[in-house]
């Protein structure tokens, strides 16, 4: 049975999701990945406004492939998060309460997630065709020069998500993997 | 002598490109599903039944399997009796160029490491050319993702290492790369020769058949023996835990200096794409 979560993600509800959780995702999420991160934090160290509302938000790491005529959105399935490390905790302790990627996070990340209460999903890696169905509406709200690398806002509707890592910091890629070797003794 | 148009071969990439992302090779297909058969992990299973679902779509729809098109890795094998009228590698960029331009791909390349300005229409392709006897024209389209790209190793190992430092070597790094490479993954491997040439050892690696073992009984069973090492980890498909962490080990090796013992690990999820045609 899959939780339903519809944002904005509230730092309560980040709260209640647990590592290995399934979840249907609909509403608002934005996308960004290296080079927008990078602006992203660039903004923050100088103070200034961020083009998009961090409250409470949900960032996808996704570069899209084009919009083929009469779709909304190409091809969109998860980057790998690590390269994130080095920015995810500034966004994370001015709001942002959610992360869509796959792969292994830093302490650093899951310390920052824990303070704040933050969760981090994994969506399949490689499967940017099926989740591509889920993206209803794709809109580019900033840094357009950065191609596929320029940050979206999309409509999502039950974009299927795992809880990799949750706000305790408990992660699935430990818990899985053990459980897993368990069953072979 | 045989002409071959660069025209020709503009046309050839450009179709390659496109084919080779929307449509996974059917060895690949057959790894997939005889994996999903085989595992028994609930959470694993799921993940095997949506991959098997998305490339589907991509079938279907003509659309990228993965929105990582890659960089276009191009390999070309030139029959010593061919003359191609024009200029060889600026007609495969031409390729690359329309092909991610006109098929809806992501174009990742940029031109510089550090500056890192996209270019735009994913272009330079990343060529790999050899000359074989013949009057004909091979090329071979491999876009590479990154996620599983940056997950690749290489050891310059001593040859007191032997066999089992070489195997312990891959066994590594594939647990080290865990869920980042998109399990389950294709492992290249190249062994011997120098710095350089292992590590093309192991991107040829990854273009050869799945079902296809080395030639020599002894690497075969190399291949066979880390295969098994691999999915016993336990990694499974997206790191989720899982009897079912590579799909294949290709390896590829050659002679080498008496105090060399290369091994290059190169990377690849379950996206390993790859189109041929013989001009």
């Amino acid at each position: 049975m899959s939780k339903t979560i519809h944002t904005p993600l509230t730092r309560e509800m980040a709260r209640t999701l647990k590592s290995g959780e399934s979840c249907l995702i609909t509403g608002t999420i934005y996308t960004a990945r290296d080079a927008a991160h990078k602006r992203l934090c660039e903004l923050v160290a100088k103070g200034e406004k961020l083009p998009l509302d961090i409250e409470n938000a949900i960032i996808y790491f996704v570069g899209p492939t084009p919009a083929k005529p009469g779709q909304a959105i190409g091809s969109a399935g998860p980057t790998t998060s690590y390269r994130m490390d080095a920015y995810s905790p500034t966004l994370i302790n001015i709001g942002q309460t959610g992360m869509i990627g796959k792969g292994k996070r830093s302490a650093e990340v899951v310390n920052a997630m824990k303070a704040n209460g933050a969760v981090y999903f994994g969506a399949i890696g490689g499967a940017g065709a099926l989740l591509s169905k889920c993206i209803k509406k794709a809109e580019v709200i900033a840094y357009d020069d950065l191609g596929a690398e320029a940050i979206r806002r999309l409509e999502v509707e039950d974009f299927p998500v795992v809880v990799i890592i949750d706000s305790e910091g408990n992660n699935l890629y430990e818990t899985g993997r053990n459980a897993y070797l368990e069953t072979l003794k | 002598m045989r002409i071959i148009q660069a025209s020709e071969i503009t046309k050839t990439i450009r179709r390659l490109c496109i084919d080779a992302n929307c449509h996974l090779p059917a060895d690949m297909k057959d790894r997939i599903t005889c994996a999903r058969a085989n595992e028994k992990w609930p959470v694993a299973q799921e993940i095997l039944d949506r991959i098997i679902e998305n490339y589907t779509i991509a079938d279907t729809n003509n659309v990228p399997i993965c929105q990582d098109t890659g960089l276009a890795c191009v390999f070309v094998e030139i029959g010593q009796d061919v003359h191609v009228e024009g200029d060889l590698t600026e007609a495969i960029n031409e390729g690359v160029r329309q092909g991610y331009t006109d098929g809806y791909l992501r174009k990742s390349a940029v031109r510089d490491p550090i500056d890192r300005v996209n270019t735009k229409d994913n272009t330079p392709a990343m060529i790999y050319f050899d000359i074989v006897p013949g009057d004909k024209l091979k090329l071979t389209v491999a876009p590479k993702g990154a996620g599983s790209e940056n997950m690749s190793r290489l050891a310059m190992l001593k040859p007191s290492d032997g066999i089992e430092g070489v195997k312990d070597f891959i066994v590594k790094a594939v647990e080290e790369a865990g869920p980042n490479p998109c399990p389950p993954i294709i492992v290249g491997v190249g062994v011997g020769g120098t710095f350089d040439k292992a590590a093309f050892m192991a991107k040829k690696a990854l273009v050869r058949k799945t079902d296809e073992r080395n030639a020599d009984p002894f690497w075969a069973g190399v291949e066979a023996e880390l295969l098994e090492r691999i999915n016993a980890l336990g990694i499974g498909p997206q790191g989720f835990g899982g009897a079912t962490t590579a799909l294949a080990v290709n390896i590829e090796k050659c002679a080498t200096h008496i105090a060399c013992l290369p091994v290059a690990v190169n990377i690849n999820c379950h996206v390993t794409r790859h189109e041929s045609e013989v001009l």
